[in-house]
């Protein structure tokens, strides 16, 4: 469904990412793990549009996307919730949703999507006239989730889902992740929380220094020593 | 001593002067708070809408109405006109080098005009009679200025609040970079936004030629008082601009009745002065 073949990209004269090679499957949920400043978040970035690849190519379901713009990317298919979740602060719960069904195809199911994301989240259906960013750290992620869901998206790109959240609301919403799976998205996630990913997705990569690392199982790589010592913290 | 019956007449002519300058403020407000940039010739375009409407009325017979409408698509093509020709070039640049772009735009259509049209004061006259109510003597004029202000501005928010494309001109405003992850291309929202302040300066341009004469430096009296409304309610702010509107229009009107016309002005000035030293951020503006 996606492919990245030999992807660099940066920020300036910066490069963040080198020659990264990268695959997703539909229906497949895959995780990418490393470091603070591993490039993940580039990764991300590079392919929904918010930064163009210097080189590389980036297809999705065969349409080379690489050097379009953000807002074409969406409209194949792909949506991205960015680091930091990005919301709109002074918008309502359900001004944020709406504006996550802002293409054209999306609006024409819009009533029918908003039904599906409240039934996932009740919680926003109980919050849905306060501004977004009056939200607690798990409810504005679950807003994020809720709000690309409503592009009707073939494939969902996930930063950092965990950041900055509480222990406990942390393992929910890795199980709302699954769920989310369960309803048929393909994943790509981006995550440190690594013991924590690796038990919900198919496939992981390690980026370190902007480079693949190692690719392979989940199973298999929670397994590896080397990503035990360094990153489960077994 | 002022009898109360003119002290109320004085209130009801600036609750009807605020309708028309909160009409002003959000149109002005509206591009600062989503594009960042103060048109500082936005009265000017409201100036040049006067003199569009007044050409229609008098040259080619068009009758009023017929006019305002023609006067609120000449508002837009010149907003969309001022964002690709001057905004868009420059909008990477320092805020002080859009500041000066605008403010050039600002001589450029004063001089313009005064070329094309020379200096004459002109009006579209409208003879409508004036409603006795009880001793108070209010201008029929004035009155349906003030409603058709008010009607745009629940236009206005009823597009901000309830539409696809009003939402993402205020979502755009808060992160461009997220908009464009919804599928909306900012450059276009900008460019709606630019249309629909200027579709706003059009109205207004409608509503003040019907109790105004228009001349190339009209953006003179009104500009720097729109200006300082925004400041006032908060830049961006669109609901303290309009309680500003009419807070100041209140001064303006009781200090004219209570002083002089002139001395409403200048009291009104003082007051702006004294509240940016005591808030700078509005007088709306939350603490930080």
């Amino acid at each position: 469904m996606l492919e990245l073949h030999g992807v660099t990209a940066g920020y300036g004269a910066f490069t963040a990412l080198w020659d990264v090679g990268l695959t997703v499957s539909a229906g497949e949920a895959v995780a990418v793990v490393g470091p603070n400043g591993a490039g993940k978040t580039t990764l991300l970035r590079a392919i929904s549009g918010l930064i163009a690849p210097r080189e590389g190519r980036v297809t999705f379901e065969g349409v080379e996307l690489a050097g379009h713009p953000a807002y074409d990317i969406v409209a194949h298919g792909v949506a991205h919730v960015p680091e930091g979740r990005r919301l709109f602060p002074q918008l309502t719960v359900a001004e944020n949703l709406k504006m996550g069904a802002y293409l054209p195809a999306a609006r024409a199911h819009y009533h029918e999507s908003l039904e599906r994301v409240y039934t996932l989240f009740p919680v926003l259906a109980d919050r849905r006239v306060q501004r977004a960013g009056s939200l607690s750290g798990g409810e504005q992620q679950m807003l994020a989730l809720g709000r690309a869901l409503m592009s009707r998206p073939k494939l969902i790109l996930l930063d950092e889902p965990s950041m900055g959240l509480a222990p406990v609301m942390v393992l929910r919403l890795f199980d709302l992740i699954r769920r989310v799976r369960e309803e048929g998205y393909t994943i790509l996630v981006v995550e440190q929380n690594v013991r924590q990913v690796l038990k919900i997705v198919d496939r992981a990569y390690l980026l370190e220094v902007g480079r693949v690392k190692m690719e392979g199982r989940a199973a298999d790589l929670a397994g590896q020593d080397f990503v035990r010592k360094a990153y489960v913290g077994l | 001593m002022i009898e109360p019956i003119f002290l109320l007449e004085a209130v009801i002519n600036g609750i009807l002067l605020g309708g028309v300058l909160a009409l002003l403020a959000l149109g002005l407000n509206l591009i600062f708070g989503v594009i960042d940039i103060v048109w500082i010739a936005y009265v000017d375009l409201v100036a040049l809408c006067m003199y569009g409407v007044y050409f229609l009325v008098t040259l080619y017979g068009f009758p009023l109405w017929l006019a305002g409408i023609a006067s609120i698509g000449l508002g837009a093509l010149l907003g969309l006109a001022v964002h690709q020709l001057i905004i868009t070039p420059i909008l990477a640049s320092p805020p002080i080098n859009q500041l000066l772009a605008t403010g050039g735009l600002l001589f450029f259509i004063q001089s313009f005009a005064t070329l094309l049209w020379s200096t004459d004061h002109r009006s579209v006259r409208v003879t409508l009679p004036t409603i006795e109510l009880g001793g108070i003597f209010i201008s029929f004029t004035r009155l349906i200025a003030f409603v058709l202000a008010i009607l745009a501005m629940i236009a206005l928010y009823f597009f901000l609040t309830r539409t696809f494309t009003g939402t993402a001109i205020r979502a755009v405003s808060q992160d461009r970079e997220a908009i464009a992850l919804m599928g909306a291309r900012p450059q276009r929202l900008y460019l709606v936004t630019s249309a629909v302040g200027g579709a706003m300066a059009g109205v207004a341009g409608a509503l003040l030629i019907m109790q105004y004469a228009v001349h190339p430096y009209f953006g003179g009296a009104f500009g720097p008082l729109t200006f300082m409304i925004c400041v006032l309610g908060g830049l961006g702010n669109m609901v303290g601009a309009f309680f500003a509107a009419f807070i100041m229009a209140q001064v303006i009107s009781l200090g004219g009745v209570l002083v002089s016309t002139e001395m409403g002005y200048v009291i009104a000035f003082v007051i702006f002065i004294v509240l940016i030293f005591v808030r700078p951020g509005g007088i709306f503006a939350r603490r930080a």
